[in-house]
């Protein structure tokens, strides 16, 4: 994680400084608008305004409710399922193929369809999400487990390692890497579903938040939420980043 | 698996969707609600939607505003990443901006599309190529990092010039993730064609035979629209599959020839 070194963090900030120095100078002058681009100072009154009302802290809870919920359901059946997958040929001829038809169908093309079926209630958003999760952790934990190198296999055959230390000492850890992957694409996957979900089908949580201020034209509470789905994202993610150092730290000294 | 050694290896894969088809035969004949239909009137369905023509209407809409900000994005998204791998100060620069902007979750960005671009096509491919965007910066930035260093050291103990470094050792190295890059950017793409279609409802298009399936309650054509979106993004998904073999047959060819 050397990239976010002291340095690094100081490199980073330019850029951005830039954009947002020339963002409200044209906010100032009347370059754009305000109905097409509000000024960032405004944004940000505007969000500290949400937030200190309590208005998004409770769209949050609601959005990260469903998420945690979908997520938590899509992942382990998603680990399940990729793990059996990976670990079976035959069961990949056989399940394989339907999950690949399933996974060609994108969550917006069920939607309607769980719409009709399910209603429109939190069980709609729970399923949505959990399949938004499921399909990048099963196939990464499929690859991730099907993909360790047959050399390793062998060395551990040779070692005459026992079925739960092979998947142990050598499956498992040869597959973490692909596997993590899975769960942050599939975390990544379950906040994309979230958002698209509240924004078309929930009358609260943080997507909603964003339709409301677009129907009322108001660009400043679409950009305060927006920041909002932004950050709550980047945390899920760093939190996940670290959890994948912890899990794969044995692998640093020997890189 | 008792039953492994009697279906041939080949065959495998049909026998759950057959026996899935025939257990939603018999529940749709057997228990009598609206919302279950049975296979037979979803295919009905289908051919009277393609013989009326209104099925390749709204494919070809769909596909081309899907093609458009493929390429779009998916160009602008190699460019970008490429900076972001190869360039140190680029990367120390806007990396940083561009992983927190790639935070921001995708659908997120329509109502701010439609208040620059209108609610026309225009904001549509703009969505759509957004979408193809970050997978390839990633992947690509990603696969120049990933060429190891010896391969690079050993080019250069073999004098490589810029060119073939670049087209014999980098290339190579990095095409791996790049696909993937496409291939995420293909899936997002049509995920987003078909957001775009839902939440700018004006127009044609796949997305907008699902939504007025919805409303008229015909689960029948829902379910058609399902079968579609699922075929056209196993289509793309082959069509890129196909080209990566071949450009990656070419990686093995030269890579065998030394």
């Amino acid at each position: 994680m050397n990239r976010y070194s002291n340095a690094g963090w100081l490199w980073a900030w330019p850029f951005p400084l830039a954009v947002l120095a020339l963002w409200q100078l044209s906010a100032a002058r009347g370059w754009v608008p305000e109905q097409v681009l509000p000024a960032p100072a405004q944004v940000w009154a505007t969000f500290a305004e949400l937030a200190r009302s309590g208005e998004l802290w409770e769209h949050l809870r609601i959005s990260l409710v469903r998420v945690l919920a979908g997520f938590g359901i899509g992942l382990g059946a998603g680990l399940a399922l990729g793990a059996a997958l990976g670990l079976s040929p035959t069961l990949r001829d056989y399940v394989f193929p339907l999950f690949k038809a399933f996974s060609q169908v994108p969550v917006l093309g069920w939607l309607p369809l769980l719409m009709l079926l399910v209603g429109i209630d939190e069980g709609l958003k729970f399923l949505l999400i959990a399949k938004a999760t499921l399909v990048p952790v099963v196939v990464n934990t499929c690859q991730g487990i099907a993909g360790v190198p047959q050399r390793y296999i062998e060395v551990a055959r040779v070692c005459r390692y026992s079925r739960w230390q092979l998947l142990g000492r050598v499956v498992l850890p040869a597959a973490i890497a692909p596997i993590w992957n899975g769960v942050r694409y599939g975390l990544t996957h379950a906040w994309l579903a979230l958002v698209v979900v509240e924004l078309l089908a929930s009358s609260e949580g943080i997507g909603f938040l964003i339709v409301y201020g677009r129907q009322l034209f108001q660009l400043d509470v679409v950009l305060a939420a927006v920041l909002a789905v932004g950050i709550v994202g980047f945390v899920l993610d760093r939190a996940l980043a670290r959890t994948e150092a912890w899990l794969l730290r044995w692998r640093q000294p020997g890189l | 698996m008792n039953t492994s050694h009697f279906v041939p290896r080949r065959l495998r894969g049909w026998v759950l969707p057959l026996l899935l088809l025939a257990l939603w035969s018999w529940a749709a004949g057997a228990l009598d609600s609206p919302l279950l239909v049975s296979p037979l009137a979803v295919w009905q369905r289908g051919l009277v939607q393609l013989a009326g023509g209104e099925l390749w209407q709204a494919l070809s809409a769909s596909l081309w505003r899907d093609a458009c900000g493929f390429v779009l994005g998916a160009g602008a998204g190699l460019a970008f990443g490429a900076l972001l791998g190869a360039s140190r100060g680029f990367e120390r620069l806007v990396g940083p901006s561009f992983h927190t902007l790639k935070q921001i979750s995708l659908f997120a960005w329509i109502p701010m599309l439609t208040m620059w671009f209108g609610l026309g096509e225009a904001a549509k491919i703009a969505f759509v190529a957004l979408a193809a965007f970050f997978p390839v910066v990633l992947n690509t930035c990603e696969g120049l990092r990933g060429v190891p260093r010896e391969w690079l050291e050993v080019a250069r103990v073999h004098g490589f010039g810029r060119w073939q470094l670049l087209r014999r050792v980098i290339a190579p190295a990095a095409a791996p993730s790049i696909f993937t890059g496409l291939q995420l950017a293909l899936i997002y793409t049509w995920l987003a064609t078909l957001g775009a279609e839902y939440l700018l409802a004006s127009g044609q298009g796949i997305g907008n035979t699902l939504i007025d399936g919805r409303e008229q309650f015909q689960i029948d054509l829902v379910l058609f629209g399902v079968v579609v979106i699922g075929l056209v993004g196993f289509g793309l998904n082959s069509a890129l599959a196909a080209v990566e073999r071949r450009l990656l047959s070419w990686r093995e060819r030269t890579v065998a020839r030394y």
